[in-house]
């Protein structure tokens, strides 16, 4: 049994999507939905908890040697995604019942916990597996069940989000496929240790070069990469509340672990960042995406929209660390994929308990809702220093490793440059917590009452967290440092 | 000049794929029409069937079942893999229809510029 988790990880999710379509009904859908959830997690944690006393896990499907057959491989890195999937998947279960029978017609609710579990068997998918095609089957059935469940927002404008988010995920998609088959034509196997131990004889010739340039772009729009992130503040703003809390917290960071593995595992980081110009270009965008998307997010009034935008802003910091590429750097990178995920769970549950009390997220209607859900706007502002980085929160560990690691290489500009985006950061946050807590009741905010018990838990539960690991960032940091050497010190 | 042109023979495959590939782009980037869009990323998407079934399939090679009779066989693995690329395809147009249709029904246009005007008026 033990020995089976890496696949069950991915086949507890996906059978679950099946006994939730048969159920049809809201109720057995939703439980099946919250056990399956649980389930995964209690397999992601069990499998970290093998991984650091054991070492790589190597699971052959159907016994075949993966040289030939597909291979799930779990590594530091891996299980600490798997983990922050489930973990977000589990917690946002509870929160899921009175959000989704709210904003949902109740024949599509088995549907939606249907297209949610799929999403989840998806992304899961991608963070196990280890072999190249596997991960685009894998790519694909997770978009294709995000197209869906954002089509299912209350709003039209989601389904033209969702057509919008089809067209340029399918993009990306395919030119991540061609990549993978140049990369299959140079090197003759799909498995990604493989590819990354025979790339070594052929780099620097152009299939391997083309190949390189097609997976960058093709994940790059998947996970939002300025300026390839224009699907992603409509996307995250129509959608229904629980599938933006899961998508935003899980989607785009299981697309940068996927980028990562690529930059790092397949074609090597001395490839990739001493003998190209990556480097260079990934620092230009997500200083870009820093900027330029923090100060539009400014100037939205739909709050969810805002807190799209400020993903798109967030994004930049994991990929400047990533381009960094030293290990504090990556570790500042892989432990932000970890505390922007808590961080933006816990903004949108906030959210989207606001919208079960006033339906929309408009900032005027938000206006005094702090004297009628104390609890819930609690959360939303410990959760929104989490995102300027104030000490004592998950987003000050990520900066602080980020600042640390560009004075290492002595880039003293971009850690000023840090620092002066979080002002950025304070501006769009302060803005939500004076309406919040300094205004007037609006008309709307006079009738809303505090969140229900099922939703404040999980709300709390990812807040607490980002207060957490801010104070003792051993568990995350340690994991996520783990990660970074181990991806600095692969051959390749 | 023969020398291009027996370039362009021995390679049609490849041309023909990359003239697929970077048409079927400018189509989801250059149409307004959802349809049309859809229509481009169909063909984008065909375009990468060719890229792979080229290099596998070997002149005179057979499926890959042993017979001491053959002696040539093509690569099946990227035939089976472009299987599950069609039924991504499939179901990637299946699901961009189905939504055009319900646009259609939410805004009585399926022109990305009138959807556009017509949220703005909103």
């Amino acid at each position: 049994m033990l020995q089976h988790l890496p696949v069950l990880q991915v086949m507890v999710p996906l059978f679950g999507a099946l006994v939730a379509a048969l159920s049809r009904r809201p109720g057995p859908s939703w439980l099946v939905m919250t056990a399956a959830s649980w389930i995964a997690l209690a397999i992601s944690v069990t499998l970290m908890h093998q991984v650091l006393t054991g070492g790589v896990i190597s699971y052959h499907i159907g016994g075949w040697d993966p040289s030939l057959g597909i291979e799930y491989r779990v590594d530091v890195f891996s299980a600490l995604i798997l983990v922050l999937v489930s973990g977000i998947a589990a917690v946002s279960a509870p929160f899921a019942h009175r959000s989704v029978a709210s904003e949902i017609p109740e024949d599509r609710i088995a549907w939606f916990y249907t297209m949610y579990l799929l999403a989840l068997t998806g992304l899961l998918g991608i963070a196990i597996t280890g072999d190249a095609f596997n991960a685009f089957v894998f790519l694909e059935v997770s978009s294709l069940s995000s197209y869906a469940l954002i089509a299912l927002g209350r709003d039209r404008r989601a389904l033209v989000a969702a057509y919008q988010y089809l067209i340029l995920g399918t993009i990306g998609a395919t030119f991540y496929v061609i990549g993978v088959g140049f990369l299959y034509v140079t090197t003759g196997t799909l498995n990604l240790g493989l590819i990354g131990e025979r790339l070594a004889a052929v780099e620097s010739t152009r299939p391997v070069l083309t190949a390189l340039a097609f997976i960058t772009v093709g994940i790059s729009l998947k996970l939002a990469l300025f300026p390839l992130h224009v699907w992603l503040p409509n996307a995250y703003a129509y959608a229904p509340s629980t599938a933006t809390v899961f998508l935003a917290a899980t989607a785009t960071k299981v697309a940068i672990y996927l980028f990562v593995r690529y930059l790092f595992t397949v074609f090597g980081d001395r490839f990739v960042f001493a003998e190209l110009p990556i480097q260079q270009v990934l620092i230009v965008l997500s200083v870009a995406a820093i900027f330029g998307a923090g100060a539009v997010a400014i100037f939205q009034s739909d709050v969810k929209r805002m807190f799209a935008y400020s993903s798109v802003a967030q994004i930049g910091y994991i990929t400047l660390g990533i381009a960094i590429a030293t290990q504090t750097g990556l570790t500042g990178g892989i432990v932000h994929v970890i505390n922007h995920g808590l961080i933006k769970g816990a903004l949108f549950m906030a959210l989207g308990a606001v919208a079960l009390q006033v339906r929309h997220c408009h900032i005027e209607e938000l206006a005094g809702l702090g004297q009628k859900m104390p609890l819930t706007m609690s959360a939303l502002v410990v959760a929104g220093l989490g995102l300027i980085g104030v000490p004592g929160t998950v987003g000050f560990i990520s900066k602080w490793y980020l600042i640390v690691a560009s004075f290492e290489v002595g880039w003293w500009w971009l850690a000023v440059l840090i620092v002066a985006s979080s002002l950025l950061t304070v501006v769009y946050v302060g803005r939500v917590v004076e309406a919040v807590w300094f205004r007037e009741p609006s008309e709307v905010a006079r009738g809303a009452r505090e969140a229900p018990l099922s939703m404040l838990i999980p709300m709390w539960l990812l807040a607490g967290a980002t207060v957490f690991f801010g104070i003792d960032a051993n568990l995350t940091a340690g994991i996520a440092a783990k990660a970074a050497a181990a991806l600095l010190g692969s051959p390749g | 000049m023969i020398d291009v042109f027996s370039e362009l023979a021995s390679h049609y495959n490849q041309y023909i794929t990359v003239f697929l590939m970077v048409a079927g782009l400018y189509i989801v980037i250059a149409r307004g029409n959802m349809v049309k869009k859809l229509v481009g990323l169909s063909l984008f998407q065909t375009s990468v069937y060719l890229l792979y079934i080229s290099p596998a399939k070997i002149v005179g090679g057979t499926a890959p079942i042993v017979d001491p009779r053959f002696a040539v066989y093509s690569n099946p693995l990227p035939h089976v893999l472009i299987l599950t690329a069609i039924v991504v395809g499939i179901a990637t147009l299946a699901l961009g229809l189905a939504l055009v249709v319900r646009i259609n029904e939410a805004y009585g246009s399926i022109e990305e510029d009138e959807i556009f005007e017509r949220d703005q008026d909103h």
